[in-house]
């Protein structure tokens, strides 16, 4: 279940009960005493620097082992879940952590619709039984130039799609987020809501795509866009759309909202490209991960997933395609 | 404001202004930037933001000592406020340039401590052409180099020595390039965030607010010197 701010029935939940063997397992009441102490030293002198309200959904998941997992250094959970853009919840990266509590993730359904043999709808909890969730370790590298690892769970979207069954003349997919008033309220203006993302039908098939329900072994917390999302690593971060309500199958590229708000800037395609600047130079990134300091390295050209894409984009001029 | 005060709103005038300061090493030493994902962004924010404030601040000192005669003194905190802004605005810099360019200061640190002083060049040369890049292609980081360029100038030019030494008109000319600096670091603040962020809307807005009311008094000035110059004027006021 949910945690929400505050709680609204203000019960205790189990998964906030400390484990008895891990409470009495402490050596030394003292240490964890004055260790407690010290933390909430921490606490009371850094005020909005941990939100208590932050919304995390701690519902473990079952989870199998993926080939798709590269051996980076993983971004802490407390960090990828407290930094995210997810506009729909305010502008600052802090935000979604403080106000994604207002998105209600059940009961969720999953509209298929567009060039398909059939139009359906699909419930969130049976599209999350349809196939086992993998756990994959995933670069994640954000148009901003910062980058994480984090570990996502899902399974590939062309499982997903061959259950959507699209027509042959569908060319791409299309996602479109949650924009309802009674989950996400203070949507800034200016931005033509709701979230629309796609890829090209041959992207979206690649197995790497994920169809992603969950991230740390734990389903997704809301500002991480939960209840489901698409993950696309080899593409800048703003291509992986949250909270996704519809899945539209056409045969136009279908518009996407940062292009539609910035078109020099956000382009259709968007793959990571250390030599095509989007927004400012893309040849570094500055890695989050349990250091202190972001490091600065380089970014890698498909943020090194090339193996597994470029050959989806041979003979395209990616300057022009960015 | 009675003169006898003027030292002690001085010294809290400091305290006020090294509080961002203060908060930020308090940070740094607690541990609090560990917890954060990215505080190196955090610190370029802050400084920033403290920078914009008090250059505000120091622009609103004339309008606002305008309004009464007591508040005539408030004259005598302006440079203060101006050069906290400046504090300010070189912190950001250095974070830019020590921090964020990925100018690796534990290894420096470790290398000045091996006896290796050439580790600081050397991370230099590593991060100079990526500064370089964001410096041609950034006009944000353009502008805001700018703004810093002419606040540095405003620093130095600051002293009463050097103010005596270039005469009042000539330093008057120079110092008012502040609100070329302060437009200049709005624009900054504009181009930096993403369509759809109106952070810098109040920063705008009150800068928007204390030109306009410097034109305002301008305008009141003139047509009360020319009221004054149609009728004869008592001789204490032509004086004035």
């Amino acid at each position: 279940m949910l945690i929400r701010n505050g709680g609204i029935e203000g019960k205790i939940v189990s998964s906030e009960i400390t484990p008895r063997q891990k409470f009495f397992s402490r050596r030394d009441v003292l240490t964890g005493a004055t260790a407690l102490g010290v933390g909430a030293l921490v606490l009371k002198q850094v005020p909005g620097l941990i939100h208590p309200g932050a919304v995390h959904a701690d519902e473990k998941l079952a989870t199998v082992p993926s080939k798709y997992t590269v051996p980076d250094a993983q971004t802490p959970f407390s960090k990828a879940t407290t930094y995210n853009n997810f506009y729909e919840f305010g502008t600052d990266k802090g935000d979604p952590a403080k106000y994604a509590h207002t998105l209600h993730t059940r009961p969720w359904t999953v509209e298929v619709t567009g060039l398909v043999k059939q139009k359906k709808t699909a419930d969130i909890d049976s599209i999350m039984k349809y196939r086992p969730i993998e756990s994959r370790v995933y670069r994640h590298r954000c148009v901003e130039a910062w980058s994480m690892v984090i570990p996502w769970d899902g399974y590939s979207l062309s499982e997903f799609i061959a259950w959507a069954e699209p027509l042959p003349s569908a060319k791409y997919v299309q996602f479109l987020s949650d924009d309802k008033s009674s989950d996400m309220p203070d949507k800034p203006g200016g931005f033509d809501w709701p979230y629309s993302e796609g890829l090209r039908m041959d992207e979206a098939m690649n197995p790497l795509c994920l169809l992603t329900f969950g991230c740390y072994g734990e389903a997704l917390p809301n500002q991480n866009g939960a209840p489901i999302r698409v993950v696309s690593p080899w593409k800048y971060g703003f291509k992986n759309a949250k909270s996704i309500v519809k899945i539209n199958f056409t045969d136009k590229q279908p518009h996407t909202l940062w292009n539609d708000a910035n078109p020099p800037f956000y382009g259709f395609y968007s793959n990571v490209n250390p030599n095509v600047d989007n927004g400012g130079p893309q040849s570094h990134e500055r890695r989050i991960d349990s250091s202190a300091f972001p490091k600065t390295i380089p970014t890698q050209m498909f943020n090194g997933y090339g193996d597994q894409v470029a050959s989806l984009y041979a003979g395209m001029d990616l300057r022009k395609y960015y | 404001m009675p003169t006898g005060w003027i030292p002690y709103v001085k010294a809290l005038v400091h305290v006020v202004c090294l509080l961002p300061f203060l908060e930020l090493l308090q940070q740094y030493r607690s541990g609090a930037f560990g917890l954060m994902a990215d505080p190196v962004n955090y610190i370029t924010h802050q400084t920033g933001y403290w920078a914009l404030f008090l250059l505000m601040a120091s622009l609103a000192v004339t309008p606002v000592r305008r309004l009464h005669p007591k508040l005539a003194n408030l004259i005598r905190f302006r440079r203060l406020l101006g050069l906290y802004a400046f504090f300010y605005a070189t912190l950001h810099l250095a974070t830019y340039l020590f921090l964020f360019s990925g100018y690796d200061l534990p290894t420096v640190w470790a290398g000045l401590r091996a006896g290796h002083p050439g580790a600081i060049m050397d991370e230099w040369k590593a991060v100079w052409p990526t500064i370089l890049d964001d410096l041609k292609k950034r006009r944000f980081i353009q502008v805001g180099l700018f703004a810093w360029t002419l606040l540095l100038v405003l620093a130095v030019t600051s002293p009463a020595l050097v103010m005596r030494w270039m005469g009042g008109k000539a330093w008057r000319r120079v110092h008012w390039a502040v609100y070329a600096a302060a437009a200049a670091g709005c624009v900054h603040y504009w181009w930096l965030v993403k369509k759809g962020v109106r952070a810098p809307l109040p920063f705008t807005l009150v800068l928007t607010a204390l030109l306009l009311a410097r034109v305002v008094w301008t305008a009141m000035h003139r047509a009360k010197k020319a009221r004054d110059v149609a009728k004869p004027a008592p001789a204490a006021v032509s004086t004035s």
